[in-house]
């Protein structure tokens, strides 16, 4: 499973790096940005799902391996 | 142009901005019926906006009113975002509704950038401003924050009656909007004075709204000429000096964007602290886990955030347009009430309930789309901090006195006067 924040719709709101500190950092302007590869760990699934549900402007997507 | 010039020069442009504009018959009174008649003004929506909005949402889910000079108010998250993405359509040129609309010349700029600015002047006057307010900025203000909120405590002196509102939420903001613009700290009741009047004064003549905006005006203008002779360290001596695409900021963009900071500053986060503290006075249950589980903060405060959001933002309507149903015409008002979003039961289980460990939380409080709050994450900081000393320090407390409780009226919404009775430590 991998992560990714689409930068067109991301307006800064933080709910991510807020919720799952180890998955998602901001850059200096306080976008959200997805840390490493964005390949989430078995072990911070449920992070990786409940930042998806958690953004307002539904800009994180969780993609299932193919 | 030195920077002295650039600020005389301008003085003229602002006076004569809030001389020119678009005004509308000032219409008081009760309302005949909210789906026709509606008023954000009234004692009755200043009572409870909600049981009025869940009730639009079922029957009417835009409203219309004809008074401020015509306006909608949608109440279903779908059709509030819609309007709130939908920057072609809606102007942020105006974004408090009321009989006052300022010249459509000064679109897409507006009085005070970036939150009156649409595309595409909005991105950069936006961006200047991101650094100074992301999460880690707001981290270096932490300290100062919590240890003012521990001498608001400590000024109470082991009274048992105090009012959670006018002796601590209310003075919290205006401390640290004072602090990060640099103007003196013991000027906060003076900042509040002003945002009232610039949200509130939405029915006063004429004469006096243009008198008090005349005194903020002058206020800011003194506060850039002390930065000028004494620059230092503060959002004010960087506004002053800042660039746009190469450009020095015109002193109505420095005046307008400070006006902004000290209103947007205030009033909002002040309200939201202080309905958060209504709801905890008032709910046993929630109060008695908090002060157990301090580690459920975070969540709960999204969760009070989305149950008492307290910023309803507007736009106007550029050109006429039918919209979802109705025929909305150029210069109509349209209401974002994001409290009425964050209600809406399409989008939350249990949307009329407060659930104080809501782990899936999409509340709109801090708007959506390209005007997302630029506070967001100081306005979740002095929040956080705030209910944590106020927990910490003062334990169990309830509402004294219920029907003594005021709120305020208009597109922010928190409580005025909040009496709570402390209640002694247990045991001992």
């Amino acid at each position: 499973m991998k992560l990714r924040i689409d930068a067109g719709l991301c307006q800064g709101h933080g709910r991510c790096y807020d919720l799952a500190p180890s998955l998602f950092g901001d850059d200096e302007e306080g976008y959200g940005k997805v840390l490493g590869d964005g390949v989430v760990p078995p072990s911070a699934i449920d992070d990786a799902r409940r930042s998806v549900l958690n953004c307002p402007e539904q800009a994180i997507r969780l993609i299932e391996d193919e | 142009m030195s920077v002295g010039n650039r600020l005389a020069g301008d003085r003229w442009e602002k006076r004569d901005r809030e001389s020119r504009g678009v005004r509308s018959e000032i219409v008081t009174g009760p309302v005949a019926d909210w789906a026709t008649d509606f008023s954000h003004t009234e004692p009755q929506w200043a009572a409870d906006p909600h049981a009025i909005t869940d009730d639009l949402r079922q029957r009417c889910p835009i409203a219309h009113t004809d008074r401020f000079g015509g306006a909608w108010l949608p109440t279903r998250y779908e059709d509030i975002s819609a309007v709130a993405y939908d920057t072609e359509h809606f102007s942020s040129r105006s974004i408090i509704m009321g009989n006052f609309r300022s010249p459509p010349e000064i679109a897409p700029i507006g009085g005070s950038p970036p939150i009156t600015s649409d595309p595409p002047y909005h991105r950069d006057a936006r961006k200047l401003l991101l650094p100074a307010f992301t999460r880690a900025a707001a981290a270096k203000l932490e300290p100062t924050t919590r240890s003012f909120c521990h001498s608001l405590i400590d000024a109470m002196d082991g009274r048992d009656l105090v009012d959670a509102a006018a002796d601590y939420a209310q003075h919290i903001p205006v401390r640290v909007i004072a602090e990060m613009l640099g103007f003196p700290l013991d000027d906060g009741p003076q900042f509040r004075e002003f945002a009232e009047n610039k949200l509130e004064g939405i029915n006063v003549p004429e004469s006096r709204r243009v008198t008090a905006m005349s005194a903020l005006y002058h206020y800011l203008l003194a506060q850039v000429h002390d930065h000028l002779d004494d620059p230092r360290d503060d959002l004010t001596t960087f506004l002053i000096n800042a660039e746009m695409n190469g450009r020095k900021l015109s002193a109505a963009h420095v005046v307008g964007t400070m006006e902004l900071l000290l209103i947007a500053g205030s009033d909002t986060t002040a309200s939201a602290i202080g309905a958060s503290l209504w709801h905890l006075a008032s709910t046993p249950a929630d109060r008695e886990r908090l002060l157990a589980e301090p580690g459920l903060l975070p969540t709960a405060i999204e969760e009070l955030l989305r149950a008492y959001a307290p910023v309803s933002m507007a736009r106007l309507v550029k050109e006429d347009l039918r919209f979802r149903g109705v025929d909305m015409k150029a210069e109509d008002w349209v209401l974002l009430s994001y409290p009425a979003a964050s209600r809406d039961p399409a989008q939350f289980d249990r949307a009329d309930q407060v659930v104080i460990d809501r782990q899936i939380n999409r509340h709109a409080a801090f708007g959506i789309g390209i005007h997302r709050c630029l506070g967001s994450h100081l306005g979740r900081m002095e929040l956080r901090v705030a209910l944590e000393v106020w927990l910490e320090r003062i334990g169990e407390f309830s509402l004294a006195d219920p029907s003594a409780v005021t709120w305020s009226r208009g597109q922010i919404r928190g409580p005025r006067t909040l009496p709570v009775r402390i209640c002694p430590p247990r045991g001992g």
